[in-house]
């Protein structure tokens, strides 16, 4: 467990100096959703419809902006090879990347997402189901993500395969999320926010499985 | 010799029966799919409501049905090809796929061209439309994987990886497809004329996708030819460029 938390530590100072480009998802993020009102125009009333989604969009994009060095640098200087001979199971080091991933992207993201929500007509009240959807949806990101960035070591363009292979497992956390987040704004019957929330955390602690078992089986083959 | 799995793994032996087989599969899938097609245009009634546009239904169908069925022979070589490392395993997945992924583009289109006369237009977000296209993405992605890594070994361990981590979210997809798509619109909308077929549809419908099910199987096994021999030829110029 302590090559675990030194390895996170490890990564997120690696992220947040110099170098790191750790503040780089939330520069894009922010970029992203201040293109949209330039493509559909500032109507208000439309932007408060679209914001969920768009959010969640942006914050899908943005995970994927920073996946291709989750790995790649490591491989680059050798540091990979190390890691896959410690003597610690390599899910817990697939997982100890997600996690640092998640601290690096996913968590500064969501709690960007209020102040881009505003900017996009938000309505207030909608802020919190949107913060507390995407604090359960976006580590199913990262853990998700960390199996794309391990089938694609060590090849080139990686970034752009990532989106390829990763993009259609996020469908499921897209919908959730959005359903989860929109059931504040619009009157729905039932009682779909919650059940929306419980089934983006089915597919979180699903991906928990999924990703440091899949993740792990990729480097594997990565490293050979 | 005791017969097993192994038998024909061995890459040679394949290649024997597959090229005494094929004449066979290729005649079962022409009498199936030109059969199955007469019958289809010529002998089927159109339907009651919906005319001869019915018709569309004996190769979308059956396309749909492959374009799974395909998915289906990656996953179980890719299990076999991770586990037992049958050098023919990562052969049959690395063929499936493309073919896979035609049916699932066929099914797709065939699917718009009945919309349009059905529902109005070519494109509906229903949930089976949309998780036939999240398959035909993660057959591109899983194309896409074999394409980017030059040695065939790797890149057949780690598509394995990508097949199988698939098959395990494919069921969740499809899932929050579902659920999403009932969210929005009612199934009653996008339902097609009836629940039952009537058999006089159904039997043509059996008969062109035993014809296509062959057709995927001959083509399968072409593709597995070509890849073997392409592996062959690229170990006799390797040794020709070490020596």
């Amino acid at each position: 467990m302590n090559a675990f938390f030194a390895l996170v530590q490890r990564e997120v100072r690696l992220a947040t100096r110099v170098g790191g480009g750790g503040g780089m998802a939330v520069f894009f993020f922010l970029i992203v959703l201040s293109i949209v009102p330039f493509g559909i125009g500032p109507d208000l009333n439309l932007l408060t419809r679209i914001a969920p989604g768009m959010l969640w969009v942006a914050l899908l994009l943005s995970a994927l902006l920073t996946l291709d060095r989750l790995f790649q640098a490591d491989q680059e200087d050798g540091t990979l090879d190390l890691l896959v001979l410690a003597p610690q199971p390599l899910e817990l080091t697939v997982l100890a990347k997600a996690v640092s991933h998640w601290l690096t992207t996913g968590l500064p993201l969501v709690i960007a997402a209020p102040i881009l929500g505003l900017m996009l007509n938000l309505p207030l009240d909608g802020m919190l189901p949107l913060m507390g959807a995407m604090l359960i949806g976006s580590p199913a990101l990262s853990l998700l993500g960390a199996v794309g960035a391990a089938l694609s070591v060590g090849v080139r363009r990686g970034g752009l395969l990532i989106s390829l292979l990763v993009l259609p497992f996020y469908v499921p956390v897209l919908i959730f999320g959005v359903s989860a987040s929109r059931a504040a704004l619009v009157a729905v019957p039932g009682d779909l926010g919650g059940q929306s929330l419980a089934l983006l955390g089915a597919v979180s602690l699903a991906s928990l499985v999924v990703g440091p078992v899949g993740g792990a089986a990729a480097l594997r083959v990565a490293v050979k | 010799m005791a017969w097993s799995i192994h038998t024909y793994a061995n890459p040679t032996r394949f290649m024997n029966f597959s090229a005494i087989v094929l004449p066979y599969v290729w005649a079962l899938a022409g009498a199936g799919i030109g059969i199955g097609l007469y019958l289809s245009f010529f002998v089927a009634p159109p339907d009651y409501q919906q005319g001869d546009s019915v018709r569309i239904m004996f190769v979308h169908v059956p396309s749909a049905w492959l374009s799974q069925f395909g998915y289906g022979i990656m996953v179980v070589s890719s299990i076999v090809a991770l586990i037992f490392r049958h050098p023919l395993a990562d052969v049959a997945a690395k063929s499936a796929a493309p073919i896979g992924a035609v049916f699932t583009f066929l099914a797709l289109v065939a699917g718009g061209l009945w919309g349009k006369p059905m529902w109005g237009t070519y494109w509906v977000w229903d949930a089976r439309t949309t998780s036939t296209l999240v398959l035909l993405f993660i057959y591109l992605g899983y194309m896409a994987l074999w394409a980017m890594i030059e040695d065939p070994n790797r890149a057949a361990r780690v598509a394995a990886v990508l097949a199988i981590v698939g098959a395990v979210n494919l069921p969740i997809i499809r899932f929050s497809v579902d659920w999403w798509n009932t969210l929005h619109q009612p199934a009653s909308v996008f339902r097609l004329d009836g629940p039952t077929i009537h058999s006089s549809l159904l039997w043509p419908l059996f008969v062109v996708a035993l014809g296509f099910t062959f057709f995927f199987i001959g083509v399968l096994m072409v593709r597995m030819r070509a890849e073997i021999l392409r592996r062959k030829v690229r170990t006799l110029q390797m040794q020709q460029a070490a020596a």
